[in-house]
């Protein structure tokens, strides 16, 4: 097989396993990809309609735009970036530590730059089909409400895909050098995550302290921040006028992603190698030793929960994704002391941020203590009734909860006793539906699966999803209109019941 | 191997009948089997055979679809907290907690069997460094290799000082040190008696470890005693257990 021969059937096998990997995920790993292809197909189809609520405004823009409808779009392409920055940091991270076949790939007689050129351009590949998926309903709603010219949009999806690859990669390898691939695993997962919701948040809280509203536009369509902009012909804003349609602009930037990505395969590419070694042979992630102390009382419950805080305490995967939980209610947060010093009614709005925040933290902390079991034969063969079991677990998540947002309701109790009833009892109802749902569809699992635990089951998702936002507009409807909080409550209860009836059943 | 001079009680250990499991296909049909109280059990199999289902179903990891199972008398399918108080059971996966030491991981395990830490404190220091580990206890085992992890698993199971101590593939991914300590652990047991019933592939194992061995075959167990029984009854006077085994399992995929 010739040296390119070689390289193209590489590439083929790269996108096979990339495709595999996107199919498994979304589908859970069944075998009736048919149904699940179609289902996303209807999926996407769906998300039109949301994406022209969104969007469908803006279709009539054209250049040129006033300053703040550039900054508008920029940022909203900036956010494109950073999200797709994010997914590929996980990416780079995955082919660093989690595909089996370096050894092969290693041990095979191919050049391991080429091949490793491939894989970095796979990472691209991949970054950008993903954007592209995402993006697609809404440039359709722009196209279909704007004409042809806004499908300069996909270009710009492509250019700034392979910029964040690129960046990615260089970011990836930066810090194996800088921190050892331990941390660097660790670092990056961190990274990918505070990276995606960072820029959202830190508008929010730019918001709420200029403008007392956690509307990310407050600041964005300021009359400050068009002060400080640059003038409408400033490279800036090339990336805004390429998605209208200007020619020059798209052709420059995809220009600019090509040659950043081209820079990065030919500078890392054979260092590539090196790198992924060092990773895989990394085997030994944490030496931490912890200190001796005597072996401590208690019943078989109290084990088991010690145990589980433990392991949530130790893992860094989960306290990067609590810190992400955490960031978003930094802006709540920032509400209320702005709001306590003031008195402005829109302190409402912290309850249903906080209320679906616990509920999105309870879903993933039930996942971990109650599917997530690593010794699973263990606990099973333990002298413990299955339902003591359960219980001791799910007292775990119902603890954590109520460390993480009590300090939150005693401050709002501060400010407004009955506000903070309501939302106390929307984060002890969100947390325990959601503990609930997870119950229901328990599947054993490895903790090291927590990401792929929303693909387990599609139901379980939505309905988590859909119960917490449920209880969030229930909270907030309560402080508002309560007579509407009893029908969106009962429409929550619904929902939940509606989840019980079709999850699997237990013994 | 047989040790002359061991008085072995003959109360039954662990009594199934009639076990009983179906999965696509039949993997467990109607098996009778009895252990004794204080015996080496090896049970053997080719691939697939039904050996880790039967264990399991005797750990109380998996419901039988028919069949008793009885464990120093207790009813394990009615009373499965009681009989898994006095079992211990150790997969060919070990299944522990990389964020715990293995310190921490015993002392977990002796909490769940309800074990004063008086007593199972000095067990697990014992356990650890009888098994080599002991330049490791208060490391976490995220970075042990599977026969590390093998060893604290194994001492996580022999902490609560069980009865009955279930083994699938114990040895699996152990160096030759490494499956010595293991072995000279499981014969200290049986012989303050302990009973242990093992699945392994190693037949010399079997053959040198076990007081009695079973060979099951389609979810059946079709031979069963001691090593000199199996060639008594097999027409052979001189021959290997893998010999033994090889024409056992043959005689069965012809029948078959």
């Amino acid at each position: 097989m010739s040296q390119a021969t070689a390289l193209t059937w590489f590439a083929r096998h790269e996108i096979r396993l990339a495709w595999r990997e996107w199919l498994a995920m979304m589908t859970g790993g069944r075998r009736k990809r048919s149904r699940a292809v179609i289902g996303l197909i209807v999926f996407a189809a769906v998300m039109h309609l949301p994406a022209y609520a969104v969007i469908g405004r803006f279709a009539g823009l054209e250049a040129p735009l006033d300053k703040s409808s550039l900054i508008v779009m920029s940022a909203t392409i900036l956010l494109a970036w950073a999200l797709m920055l994010s997914q590929a940091i996980e990416s780079v991270t995955r082919v660093f530590y989690a595909r089996a076949d370096l050894d092969l790939i290693m041990s095979s007689p191919v050049r391991l730059t080429e091949v490793f050129s491939v894989r970095i351009a796979a990472i691209a590949l991949s970054v950008i089909a993903m954007a592209l998926l995402l993006s697609t309903p809404f440039v359709d709603v722009l196209v279909i409400g704007g004409g042809a010219r806004w499908f300069a949009a996909y270009g710009v999806v492509i250019a700034i895909g392979l910029s964040a690859a690129a960046v990615a990669i260089a970011v990836t390898i930066a810090l194996f050098r800088l921190i050892g691939p331990s941390r660097t695993r660790l670092v990056a997962q961190i990274l990918a995550a505070v990276i995606g919701a960072g820029f959202v948040i830190a508008l929010q809280i730019a918001a709420i302290l200029s403008y007392g509203t956690l509307s990310r536009f407050a600041v964005l369509t300021s009359d400050a921040a068009a002060r400080f902009a640059p003038d409408a012909d400033s490279l800036v804003w090339w990336p805004a006028r390429a998605v209208l349609g200007d020619g020059e602009a798209l052709l420059l930037l995809l220009a600019t992603g090509l040659v950043l990505l081209g820079l990065v395969m030919a500078t890392f590419s054979p260092r590539f190698a090196d790198t992924a070694a060092r990773a895989s042979a990394t085997v030994t992630p944490d030496h931490r030793g912890s200190r001796a102390r005597a072996f401590r009382t208690g019943s078989r419950q109290q084990a088991l929960r010690r145990k589980e805080f433990q392991l949530l305490w130790r893992d860094p995967w989960l306290v990067s994704q609590t810190l992400m939980q955490l960031l978003y209610l930094v802006p709540p947060a920032v509400m209320l002391w702005r709001s306590f010093s003031d008195s402005a009614l829109a302190i409402v709005l912290v309850t249903p941020v906080v209320v679906m925040a616990a509920g999105q933290l309870a879903g993933g902390l039930a996942w971990l203590t109650i599917s997530g079991e690593d010794a699973a034969d263990l606990v099973a063969t333990a002298p413990l009734n299955p339902s003591r079991v359960v219980r001791a677990k799910i007292e775990v998540v119902l603890i954590v909860i109520s460390v993480i947002f009590a300090p939150l309701v005693v401050a709002l109790g501060f400010a407004s006793p009955p506000q903070a009833a309501v939302t106390a009892a929307g984060v002890i109802i969100a947390a325990a539906s959601a503990t609930a749902i997870q119950l229901w569809f328990r599947v054993q699992g490895k903790r090291s699966q927590f990401r792929r635990r929303q693909t387990s089951s599609r139901l379980a998702t939505f309905a988590e999803a859909f119960s917490s936002i449920g209880w969030a507009a229930t909270g907030a409807l309560a402080l508002a209109v309560p007579v509407i909080a009893v029908i969106s409550g009962l429409m929550t209860a619904a929902i939940l019941a509606a989840t019980w009836k079709l999850s699997p059943r237990r013994e | 191997m047989d040790r002359p001079g061991v008085m072995k009680p003959q109360q039954s250990a662990l009594q199934v009948r009639g076990l009983t499991k179906r999965f696509d296909r039949l993997a467990v049909d109607a098996l009778d089997l009895t252990v004794r109280t204080g015996e080496f059990y090896a049970l053997v199999g080719p691939n697939g055979a039904g050996k880790t289902t039967t264990l399991r179903m005797v750990a109380g990891l998996l419901r039988p679809d028919a069949g008793s199972v009885e464990v120093f008398g207790i009813d394990a399918l009615r009373d499965p907290v009681a009989a898994k108080q006095v079992t211990a059971w150790v997969s060919d996966e070990p299944m522990i907690y990389d964020k715990l030491t293995p310190l921490e991981y015993l002392e977990f395990v002796a909490g769940l069997w309800g074990i004063d830490p008086a007593m199972s404190e000095p067990a697990a220091h014992q356990l650890l460094v009888s098994l080599g580990l002991e330049a490791h206890l208060h490391e976490r085992c995220e970075g042990f290799s599977k026969g590390m992890r093998q060893k604290v698993a194994l001492a996580g199971a022999l902490v609560h000082d069980p009865r009955l101590i279930i083994l699938d593939e114990p040895l699996t991914g152990l160096d030759a040190v490494s499956a010595r300590h293991v072995k000279g652990l499981l014969g200290d047991r049986v012989r303050a008696g302990c009973t242990v019933i093992m699945t392994t592939h190693i037949l010399e194992v079997a053959e040198r470890m076990a007081d009695r061995i079973g060979v099951i075959a389609a979810g059946r167990l079709v031979a069963e005693g001691t090593l000199a029984e199996l060639r008594q009854q097999n027409g052979h006077t001189d021959t290997s257990l893998e010999d033994l085994f090889i024409a056992l399992v043959d005689v069965e995929a012809t029948a078959a």
